[in-house]
């Protein structure tokens, strides 16, 4: 939809155009490339292009290869839960709550402050389902809050204003709750307490991580719920109508503000429950935790296509794939050292890149009308 | 906005004298609202007291011994609850009834529950430990509330002074507007003399006025009491005298038109120039450091500026053009540097930082320029990071040094005749004004060209612009290019100002500071973005450079996140706002001040006057 | 389609050939052909939906063509971006009027000239004779363009911005920026929608001076069956994105077909 401004057929190239063309051709080679050097050194580690790039470079075991997999999908699950805000509230508004990653934050951090206070009172060794659906719940209902009370303070005056002005004033959000978790909680990291054997060891399935199944089963089931009550309920309904369009919305008797409410609590929701999903795999939460998984998120919803559910579940995986396999799979085997430390540059080059390649999102986009052009 | 004065004012002047307008009876609303304000306000008390700001600010006295920033902080939200409560809402058709005996009642009552917040803090304070997920949950944080008194005192004593400074807020509804502006006055001259203390100190050692400053601040820090009701004396004969005199003058300015504005306009320049140059022979080092920091803050606003207060393109990856900037003085000129050192003199790396920095503009915007505004916000900072990680990692530590930077990077050499280093900074200031200039000038050019109009367009409307055949691309992309030269500009003169260049240094929280400023002065508006930079800057301090607050620091980028929502939701077009940007922004008001003022003209009234000369 | 004018001799100065728009399956042009030749005025009328807007958008680049060509001065028009095809020599209103709301009058003139001017940041950077002859050059024509329409844009009005304007004068700033533009043939859209008559009958007489003093070929989209009648050499029906009929006023407005298209209200107004 972005691009319906242009003849498909575009025979006058400017600058610009041959440098994208050029780019897009140098990251689909550099990806292909690193990909086809990565099966030449799983083929044959002495080949003398490994040698040549990288002499260092070890390939993957089969084991390993199936971890990295595991733990991306494991992440973008969560991804995909924060992306659910983003990509609602982009829908119904069209504008960008940057600030959705920190209320993502605020949920792991009640996580935390919960689960220890359960871990003093002993509940949490010996009932540890128990404690965690209780976390959950708390995070979720303070995740809601703070969502809906964002909304209410921060975006409702300017309902209406130019589009960046929204944007500019959650950046100014998201700043403050971070720096509001400095303030209050203290700038430490903070820890969750021990978890159950079951959850840290790796389980004869697959050998797989207790705590990664746990997240994919998760996410799988509220994903599924949120699916049922978005398309099939009244509220949901209203919701889609609102992303429609806001006005006829409100002339077919829907109360939008109520509705717009609804997304942020949804969100929020969503992001709380992330937010727990996140301490559980981490275990360790700081006022910073919010930022680069709220980016990677907002990042998975145009991956997947704004406005689409399944779509952000799906962008969510990629990108978690993509930033945990990625480096590995493609800049090592091309002899770049180090490259665990460029997680994020490969999360944040596969936005760039689908942006490049496929502006719309994996599943296209559904915006609100006046943004369509 | 402007326009709306003259109707106000003389209905608030004509309803002070003779009969007074009746005041407003109470409504159930207004019960509402005392309700809402006062338990944001609890919350907000609350917020503040558990952020350690007042145990961490008392240290700060204002006014010897009388008050704390820390009691400051914590008088401010009773004030607002206070003054906010009686706030009337105009609307066309309902009359403006005269602040009455219940504002300021009710401000009472509205800053009594708001610091309440503070007595039940207390209360909880002393039966309860939640020391465990807050961390200033403190005995410290109870003595304070206390005054060092028992808890049953701390919670009278807030109730008492929240309907004091409440009623004291809603009492300012009560006065005219020239006494309301006189008092105005006052506060802010007696916390500015305050606040700017180093400043004033600094500044008086280097004239000789030692003596004055002795009596004038307390031996530790802080006003004498004496001092400050001389100077809020001195500052309230000042203002009444003065009575907008200010005021007239800018109006006499403000109507000049053609080449007498232009003389005018160029006089002013000058003359500010002129103070900016003699003021740092005067000052010390530290006022030259914190001119030097804010300089460096202009520039990097004015490039910002550009970018988004020009041509509308929000970048939130600005730092990254400060950072290669940087990065490329400093491999350039320093010896130290791990794989290329040419070790070239400062001004001819400079050449070099420019067509890179200008090379990486463009790299970083022909895929981004395309894109919906607000994707190119997300991507932009993206690129950001991204940049940050690559001067970060093992793979191009070879060149720049990894998590160890760069460091001992020689200063700026001017053509061998001065050499501008970190130790001294008034010739970085210096070097930074010159720069500043520059900035300025480009800014101001090409604002008023051909360029700058076609950026206007864009930013207006984009498909218009481009149906009007203008090439958005390019247009957009030379704004990106110049913002990025200018930030590239403050970040060679950083390198070599500090010394030494570490990726931490280029966080997104940089472009985040960066952008506040600019919307804080004014997006647009050059005056504004410096006013922007002077105030937060110099004050609060930036990312890492201390500001005249250095107790602050901690808070400091919380305050700028509220700042940024603050200014969003109050006044979007900054301190000191671009006529065209406040137009954008207050359409709707001024299309109704100019049809009040008869400037919208019905289409029927010289319709035939179109047709007359056109035979 | 076989024009029966002088100008049919010479090659037409716009020239569409099968020229088609889809929105996902809906067929907003189909198979269009169009003639526009130098020194005409073309009105475009078909019942809401017949895709008048689409083919102003179509021409101007800014929608996507699913078929067909678009020749201008017997070069296509096809593959570029707005911005060119004004370059070339198009201009265009809106029919939704769409100024730079907060520039003022004579800015909004001044920075559509942008594509007929050369001096770029070098130039406004160090102030150069050329700058500054460019500068006054712009101003100038600027001027002279809006007092084409009377007094009304002039004098006090070049500083206000365009958002104060009345909706009648904001319709004739969007026709002064497209005849800044300096273009060969200019599209307007609906230019007298939302006017009182006495203002409609005047803009009337605008459209034809446009041609006959500023020499320029225009297409017009109108509702106003009595502007149609009163500008027009020629008259292009659509309906569902095909050509119905075409012709001079008297020919279309007896049309079956046309009549039957608009349910009886091409014969209403006549």
């Amino acid at each position: 939809m972005l691009r319906t401004g242009r003849p498909r057929r575009r025979t006058s190239r400017t600058g610009v155009d041959w440098f994208l063309t050029f780019l897009r051709v140098a990251l689909l080679t550099l990806v292909i490339v690193g990909l086809l050097a990565f099966i030449w050194q799983e083929i044959d580690t002495d080949n003398p292009f490994a040698r040549w790039a990288n002499p260092d470079a070890t390939g993957l075991t089969g084991a390993q290869f199936r971890g990295l997999i595991v733990s991306g999908v494991a992440q973008g699950c969560m991804y995909g839960l924060i992306a659910l805000g983003y990509s609602m509230v982009y829908g119904v508004l069209g504008f960008i709550n940057f600030a959705h990653g920190e209320v993502f934050m605020v949920g792991a951090m009640t996580g935390m402050i919960t689960s220890n206070k359960l871990a003093d009172a002993g509940l949490w060794e010996s009932n540890f389902i128990g404690s965690l659906v209780f976390i959950v719940v708390v995070s979720m209902i303070v995740c809601t809050l703070t969502a809906v009370v964002m909304e209410r303070v921060a975006y409702r005056p300017l309902r209406g204003s130019p589009r960046l002005i929204p944007l500019i004033t959650s950046i100014g959000v998201s700043f403050f709750i971070q720096n509001a978790s400095i303030v209050l909680l203290g700038p430490a990291a903070k820890a969750y307490p021990d978890v159950p054997d079951w959850v840290k060891d790796k389980h004869t399935f697959m050998q797989i991580e207790g705590a990664r199944i746990l997240v994919v089963v998760v996410a799988a089931v509220s994903m599924a719920v949120l699916w049922y009550l978005v398309e099939h309920t009244k509220g949901g309904k209203a919701m889609r109508a609102v992303a429609e369009d806001a006005e006829i919305a409100a002339l077919m008797g829907i109360n939008v503000n109520r509705t717009i409410v609804r997304v942020f609590a949804v969100g929020g929701a969503m992001a709380g429950l992330a937010g727990i999903l996140w301490g559980i795999l981490f275990r360790s939460v700081i006022h910073t935790t919010g930022f680069l998984p709220g980016i990677k998120a907002f990042s998975a919803a145009v991956v997947g296509g704004i406005g689409h559910l399944g779509g952000a579940m799906a962008g969510g995986i990629t990108i978690g794939v993509a930033e945990s396999v990625g480096p590995l799979l493609i800049l090592e085997p091309l002899g770049v050292s180090g490259v665990s430390q460029l997680r994020d540059a490969v999360a944040f080059a596969v936005l760039i890149g689908v942006l490049l390649l496929r502006p719309a999102g994996i599943f296209g986009e559904r915006l609100p009308a006046e943004d369509r052009t | 906005m402007t326009a709306v004065m003259p109707p106000g004012t003389a209905t608030a002047a004509a309803a002070a004298p003779v009969p007074p307008a009746p005041t407003r009876p109470v409504l159930a609303r207004d019960w509402r609202r005392l309700a809402r304000m006062a338990a944001v306000g609890a919350v907000a008390q609350i917020f503040i007291a558990l952020s350690n700001m007042p145990v961490r600010l008392d240290e700060r006295v204002v006014v010897k011994p009388v008050l704390s920033l820390g009691y400051l902080t914590l008088l401010i939200v009773p004030f607002a609850a206070g003054h906010r409560v009686g706030h009337q809402i105009k609307r066309e058709g309902t009359p403006v009834h005269a602040a009455g005996a219940h504002e300021v009642a009710g401000g009472a009552a509205c800053g009594a529950l708001a610091a309440g917040g503070l007595s039940l803090l207390a209360v909880l304070l002393a039966n309860f430990d939640l020391r465990e997920p807050l961390v200033n949950w403190s005995p410290m944080l109870a003595e304070l509330l206390a005054f060092g008194n028992s808890t049953s005192f701390a919670v009278v004593i807030w109730l008492l002074i929240g309907a004091a400074v409440g009623a004291s807020g809603g009492l300012m509804r009560l006065l005219g507007p020239r006494t309301r502006r006189a008092a105005v006055t006052i506060a802010i001259t007696v916390a500015g003399v305050a606040v700017m203390e180093p400043l004033v100190v600094d500044l008086a050692e280097g004239m000789g006025l030692e003596a004055l400053t002795d009596r004038l601040y307390a031996r530790r820090g802080g006003l004498e009491w004496v001092s400050a009701l001389v100077l809020a004396a001195v500052a309230g004969i000042l203002a009444v005298l003065g009575r907008g005199r200010l005021r007239e003058a800018r109006n006499r300015i403000a109507v000049q038109e053609g080449a007498k504005r232009t003389r005018t306009n160029f006089g002013l320049i000058l003359l500010t120039g002129a103070a900016l140059v003699i003021l740092p022979l005067f000052a010390g080092k530290l006022t030259n450091e914190l001119l030097a920091n804010v300089g460096l803050f202009v520039l990097l606003a004015l490039g910002l500026n550009i970018v988004v207060g020009l041509a509308g393109i929000l970048d939130l990856g600005y730092v990254a053009f400060f950072a290669v900037g940087s990065y490329t003085a400093a491999v350039l000129t320093a010896a130290t540097s791990p794989r290329i050192h040419p070790e070239m003199p400062w001004l001819v790396a400079l050449i070099f930082v420019v067509v890179i920095t200008g090379l990486v503009g463009l790299f970083i915007g022909a895929p981004v320029i395309r894109m919906r505004g607000d994707y190119l916000a997300i991507v932009t900072l993206g690129f950001g990071e991204i940049i940050r990680l690559l001067f970060l990692s093992d793979w191009l530590s070879g060149t720049f040094g990894g998590s160890q930077g760069i460091t001992k990077i020689p200063g700026a050499g001017i053509f061998g005749l001065t050499s501008v280093a970190g130790t001294d900074p008034r010739r970085v200031f210096y070097l930074v004004l010159a720069f500043c200039a520059i900035a300025i000038y480009v800014s101001w050019r090409l604002e008023r060209s051909r360029l700058g109009r076609a950026w206007m367009a864009v930013r207006e409307d984009e498909t218009v612009a481009e149906a009007m055949g203008i090439n958005t691309v390019n247009v957009k992309l030379l704004a990106f290019v110049v913002g990025a030269i200018l930030g590239s500009f403050s970040g060679a003169i950083f390198s070599a100002k500090v010394g030494s260049v570490f990726p931490n240094s280029f966080l997104i929280l940089v472009s985040i500071v960066i952008l506040v400023v600019v919307i804080f002065g004014g997006m647009g508006s050059i005056v504004g973005v410096i006013a922007g930079s002077a105030v937060l800057i110099g004050v609060l301090g930036g990312p890492k450079q201390p500001g005249l607050l250095a107790e602050f620091s901690e808070f400091k980028l919380l305050i700028y996140g509220a700042l940024l929502i603050w200014m969003m939701l109050a006044r979007p077009e900054g301190l000191i706002p671009s006529v065209r940007r406040s137009r954008e922004l207050h359409q709707e008001e001024m299309a109704q001040d100019a049809w009040l003022k008869g400037q919208v003209e019905d289409d029927t009234a010289n319709g035939d006057t179109a047709t007359a000369p056109a035979t | 389609m076989t024009a029966t004018t002088a100008s049919a001799v010479t090659r037409p100065l716009l020239e569409t050939r099968k020229l088609s728009v889809d929105f996902g399956g809906l067929h907003a042009l189909d198979q269009l052909d169009l003639e526009v030749h130098e020194g005409e005025i073309v009105s475009v009328i078909g019942p809401n939906g017949a895709g008048k807007t689409t083919l102003f958008n179509a021409i101007t680049a800014t929608v996507a063509l699913s078929d067909g060509d678009i020749c201008f001065e017997g070069a296509s028009l096809l593959g570029l971006d707005p911005n060119r095809v004004t370059a070339r020599g198009i201009a265009r209103t809106f029919q939704n009027v769409r100024l730079f709301a907060n520039m003022t009058v004579l800015e909004n003139v001044m920075v559509s000239q942008h594509c007929r001017t050369r001096q770029h940041a070098f130039g406004a950077l160090f102030y150069t004779p050329s700058f500054r002859r460019e500068e006054a050059e712009i101003r100038e024509r600027a001027e002279k363009i809006l007092s084409f329409f009377g007094s009304r844009l002039m004098g006090y009005r070049f500083d206000q911005p365009a958002f104060t304007l009345s909706y009648a004068n904001r319709r004739r700033l969007e026709i002064a920026r497209a005849m800044a533009t300096q273009p060969k043939l200019i599209l307007l859209d609906e230019p007298v929608a939302g006017m009182n008559p006495v203002e409609s009958a005047e803009l009337t007489g605008l459209i034809g001076r446009l041609r006959d003093e500023w020499g320029f070929a225009i297409v017009v989209i109108e509702h106003h069956m009595d502007v149609v009648r009163e500008v027009s050499d020629r008259v292009v029906v659509l309906d569902h994105g095909t050509k119905i009929a075409e012709g001079d006023y008297e020919e279309v407005s007896n049309d079956p077909t046309v009549i039957e298209a608009y349910l009886g209200h091409g014969t209403e107004t006549t």
